[in-house]
């Protein structure tokens, strides 16, 4: 194998050489291009030089010791016999026993003279070579200049290639002698098995048992014995034989139907129907901006320009979509875990009524021109958004009276992230809303503050309280760790509340309070870190039941998006990267990995595990696959471009180029966005119709049911 | 632990925790901030047309892809002569009872930064025909298109203010294009963007990241730096001439002149196309053709780049006239000033 790499890194190291040397002359002749990196060529060299050499002489020593043990192989004595005789097969034994006959073979005792001596030869001309290989690396002018650079490449380049092909040569050569000694023991060793001499009773006995243990073969019935299968006790459900291949996997079918009250589980469908619905707008509208990208001049409606609908697709994704599905979530696993029914129904609806009469405002508000001054997800004007808030807090009344009413001793930690989630919230709508402190560069700081808090405090953290229910109880396994829970939660508090102001690197807000946002990015890493550790050792040993779900890989796909998107954050933040990424599409690729990577895949799952629960039944398992699939090639289409794009704009806007330069070299981007945010937008529809399914029940009339509701029409006899 | 068995300590500890933090990194900072901070003096407050058209700005949703920041980096030089301060934001306060203050920053630069956009471009006919439609003016923009803001006259009064946009994105209209109130007053608002200058004696903070410690490195390696730097043409045409006068150079009929053919740059003294591109021109105007800007003024351009940009276009689009030093520039422009002190 080490054979293959040597060429390969030496290719390598020619490239990067010469492309060093080649941006080195680039950026002196244009005066704009800003390389911060000083011309690496020379320096390039020398450690290409040496890389290369030092492993070509380290394959040569190799192949000489390997020439070296090949040509001293001790010959075989006779206890080898029976060595080996444990390496055959029970076929090749049974020739073995079969063997009357033996030939004499002539001796063939070959001298082994140029095996042995060629190694050393090898190395004296390779010690040769490699002084004359060091010699130009040596003299080699410390200038650098372009003339010395070529000269020393085209002294290097044959005498690299001369080293090379001596290898080769060599490792043939090795091959030879290796297979030379393998027939030659073998002859040896076939000759003293051949021959009755050799072949005692006790070495032909030998031979017998270990053929007849080879032969050996399991009845199949040893454990089983011969009685017929059953089941007395119950324990099997589901059975399911398979006798054709399948194209389709079928996966494990849900659990069957709980014993939940049914008026909670109107609610609850209600707010999963509604937050389908503003997905599919939201995401129709988003998809329809996307298109714009590509396609300017589309429509010249105002209510359909860019700059209106911007907000109000975030708006709706996150207000209505997320927060909705959220909230009716929260309303299962709230009183589940606290082993209570839920404090107050009706207050659940009243929350449902007013979030989503904030959206319907909120909406037709911005549509018409008409919002908060143009700060991120803050768009809605206050009398929309204290109809939302109003909403979260009558939520949060109920959630703690139903905690408050508990049946267990310990609060469970979902309990914790989704109340401490509501009650950050109304503080978050709170100070971004009220007018005292939003003059001037105030505002800015506010915004900071409120963009990222909106978006930490109160879908992740509410995310993770709901995974730290569904997670475990989808692999029937406890959270592998409480107290990385417990770290995770204070940490996440502690960080996440001062990073929002890396939003804003390099602006006009103070200095100190930019460092204090990167310094909290970094320090997400702990919460991010120890949340993903505690997921994926949940799953440990769980693994081969993703295959078998069709909800878990909707988990493993949100917690894998969950470490990648937040440590993404992490480094976007420093002030390095911000250079490159800040103001590119680099940030949208970025929130869409973590609002659609990490929150929307999440609730999916949790969607899918819970409906068939609550009403019975379930999707076609098909169209579940279909929407997994096509939402995350869509993902994956719509950020990677993004990412590739917005690091070469930023590094155009570095290097001076005109504005418009980046504008055009973002087309193709743009254009896989829009696809890949079309297949993100069908998947959506596929949901729509999962949930529909699920909630409306076009599933197959339950026979067993119908056994037993058409007996009860039949007359009951009466003389049993 | 006991705090995880008593909802009441649990949340209100967690609570006061989020508060404390949120008080230090957000309500405090924001208020000290605002109170912190006054106008610069030379700054003007907006007048009632600039006001409505920030509003139509921010009801627009400019902000969700022009920054108005000047970051204190390298790579924000074009965009302004000096990085953003916090007094820059002074007078951007509460709109009304409904509305916040607008958020004017900006987080995404899918068009270019607009604090200094009065300066840059402040020429009113091609705001206009750049919001009528943007690819009329700059091919490769993905700018929506404003034209709702424009109203569609059979006869104009001479009050009007006509738009001539060309043929093919006037959408089958055959009336005159006239400019709407709301657009007169958005443009009016872009114009008022202007960077203040700060009072003499005050430091003016400098750009990070700059190109010095990178020409100290180039030094080092002997032999391969070069002594001038040499000015690219093309590109700084490109940022400065050529939303007007177009990539071709033919410019756009009745709106802006064309440079290929153009009298003026084929002429072998350069006196007039340096005076025009330091002192702007209303020569045209009769014609139809836009009052051109002092664009070398505006963007404080150097002579030599000034050279770079005339010689691209004394020899581009078949334009074939003398190439002008930089010295003849320098020379040029000091007799401008010289002339402006006369006056």
């Amino acid at each position: 194998m080490k054979s293959k790499f040597v060429p390969l890194g030496l290719i390598f190291f020619l490239i990067l050489g010469t492309s060093g040397f080649v941006r080195a002359q680039d950026s002196d002749s244009v005066p704009n291009a800003s390389d911060f990196s000083p011309a690496p060529g020379p320096l390039v060299y020398i450690i290409a030089a040496f890389v290369s050499l030092l492993s070509l002489a380290f394959w040569l020593l190799r192949l000489s010791s390997r020439l070296k043990k090949e040509s001293n192989f001790p010959s075989p004595d006779k206890s080898d016999v029976e060595a080996h005789i444990n390496d055959f097969e029970a076929g090749q034994l049974k020739k073995i026993l079969d063997h009357k006959n033996y030939r004499k073979l002539n001796d063939s005792d070959k001298s082994d003279f140029l095996t042995k001596s060629l190694p050393i030869a090898f190395l004296i001309a390779f010690t040769a070579i490699e002084a004359h290989a060091q010699a130009p690396a040596s003299t080699r002018s410390p200038a650098g200049s372009p003339g010395m650079i070529i000269m020393l490449v085209l002294i290097f380049i044959p005498l690299v290639a001369t080293v090379f092909f001596i290898c080769l040569k060599l490792s043939r050569l090795v091959r030879i002698t290796h297979y030379r000694r393998i027939k030659q023991e073998a002859r040896l060793l076939a000759e003293k098995l051949a021959d009755a001499n050799h072949m005692t009773a006790a070495t032909h006995e030998i031979l017998l048992q270990r053929k007849q243990a080879l032969d050996f073969k399991l009845s199949n019935y040893e454990l089983e014995g011969h009685m017929e299968a059953a089941d007395r006790t119950g324990l099997l459900r589901n059975i399911a034989e398979v006798s054709s291949p399948r194209f389709i996997s079928s996966k494990r079918s849900a659990s069957p139907k709980h014993n939940i009250d049914p008026r909670l589980v109107k609610l609850i469908l209600w707010y999963l129907g509604t937050a389908a619905f503003w997905l599919v707008l939201g995401t129709s509208i988003g998809e329809y901006m996307g298109i714009k990208f590509v396609s300017p001049d589309v429509d010249h409606v105002s209510w359909l320009s860019f700059g209106r609908l911007r907000p109000v697709h975030t708006n709706m994704v996150f207000w209505g979509w997320s927060s909705l599905a959220m909230i009716g979530l929260g309303y299962y696993v709230v009183p589940t875990v606290s082993n209570t029914p839920i404090a107050n129904i009706k207050h659940g609806y009243v929350t449902l009524v007013l979030m989503n009469s904030a959206v319907v405002a909120g909406t037709l508000l911005l549509l018409n021109g008409i919002n908060n001054g143009g700060g991120e997800y803050r768009e809605y004007i206050w009398p929309a958004m204290a109809l939302f808030a109003s909403g979260i807090i009558t939520t949060l009344y109920n959630f703690i009276r139903t905690v408050a009413r508990r049946a267990t001793k310990e609060i469970y930690i979902s309990n914790w992230y989704i109340v401490a989630a509501l009650m950050f919230l109304v503080v978050i709508v709170l100070v971004g809303y009220l007018p005292w402190w939003q003059n001037g560069l105030g505002e800015t700081v506010v915004q900071g503050y409120y963009m990222h808090q909106a978006v930490g405090m109160w879908f992740m953290l509410f995310n993770l309280g709901l995974i730290y229910y569904f997670l475990p109880q989808q692999l029937n396994t406890p959270i592998y760790s409480y107290s990385l829970g417990i770290l995770a939660f204070w940490t996440q508090i502690l960080f996440y509340t001062t990073i929002g102001s890396h939003h804003f690197i390099f602006s006009a807000i103070p200095w100190w309070l930019q460092t204090v946002a990167i310094v909290g990015s970094m320090g997400m890493l702990i919460p991010v870190f120890s949340g993903t550790t505690n997921f994926l050792m949940t799953f440990r040993g769980n693994f081969y039941k993703i295959a078998r779900t069709y909800t878990l890989p909707f988990y493993l796909v949100g917690i894998i998006f969950y470490f990648i998107g937040s440590t993404q954050g992490t480094a976007e933040a420093f002030r390095d990267t911000n250079l490159i990424w800040h103001f590119t599409d680099f940030a949208v690729a970025h929130s869409h990995i973590t609002m659609y990577g990490i929150i929307a895949f999440l609730l999916w799952g949790f969607i899918y595990t819970l409906v068939p629960r609550l009403t019975g039944h379930e999707p076609r398992q098909s169209l579940v696959g279909a929407h997994f699939w096509l939402a995350l090639i869509g993902i994956l289409f719509y950020t990677i471009p993004l990412m590739i794009g917005g690091t070469l704009k930023g590094m155009s806007w570095m290097a001076g180029k005109p504005f418009i330069d980046g504008v055009m070299l973002m087309a193709p981007y743009w254009l896989w966005r829009a696809i890949g945010g079309s297949l993100m937008w069908t998947s959506h529809l596929f949901f729509a119709w999962n949930l529909y399914v699920m909630i409306a029940g076009r599933t197959e009339p339950d026979i067993r049911e119908e056994i037993i509701s058409q007996m009860d029409h039949l007359p009951v006899e009466t003389n049993l | 632990m006991e705090i995880y068995n008593n909802h009441k300590v649990l949340f209100t500890v967690a609570l006061v925790f989020f508060l404390t933090l949120t008080l230090f990194v957000a309500i405090l900072p924001a208020a000290n901030n605002q109170d912190q901070n006054a106008p610069l003096p030379n700054s003007k407050p907006l007048n009632p047309l600039e006001t409505e058209g920030k509003a139509v700005f921010i009801a627009e949703g400019c902000t969700a892809c022009h920054t108005q920041q000047v970051r204190n980096v390298e790579m924000d030089k074009v965009f302004g002569s000096r990085p953003s301060i916090a007094a820059d934001y002074a007078r951007n306060k509460r709109i009304d009872i409904w509305r916040n203050t607008a958020t004017l920053m900006g987080s995404e630069r899918t068009g270019p930064d607009l604090t200094d956009i009065g300066n840059r471009q402040p020429s009113d006919d091609w705001h206009l025909l750049h919001l009528f439609n943007p690819r009329s003016v700059v091919p490769a923009s993905v700018m929506p298109s404003y034209a709702w803001l424009f109203d569609v006259k059979e006869y104009k009064s001479s009050d009007d203010v006509q738009v001539n946009v060309p043929a093919n994105f006037r959408e089958e209209i055959t009336g005159n294009i006239v400019a709407s109130h709301k657009v007169l007053a958005l443009v009016a608002y872009l114009k008022s963007l202007k960077q203040t200058p700060l009072p003499s004696g005050k430091a003016v903070p400098i750009f990070l990241y700059g190109k010095k410690h990178q020409d100290e490195n180039s030094t080092n390696t002997a032999g391969s730096s070069i002594a001038k730097p040499q000015f690219d043409g093309a590109a700084l045409y490109a940022a400065n001439c050529q939303s007007c006068h177009q990539e071709n150079g033919e410019g756009l009929l009745g709106a802006f002149p064309a440079l290929k053919g153009s009298k003026v740059v084929l002429d072998e003294d350069p006196d007039i196309q340096i005076t025009i591109i330091m002192q702007g021109y209303n020569g045209r105007v009769s014609e139809g053709y836009g009052v051109m800007p002092p664009v070398g003024t505006n963007n404080s351009l150097k002579p030599e780049e000034i050279a770079a940009i005339i010689n691209h276009e004394r020899s581009s689009w078949g334009n074939k006239s003398r190439k002008v030093t930089e010295d003849e520039v320098r020379k040029i422009i000091s007799q401008l000033k010289k002339q402006k002190i006369t006056k």
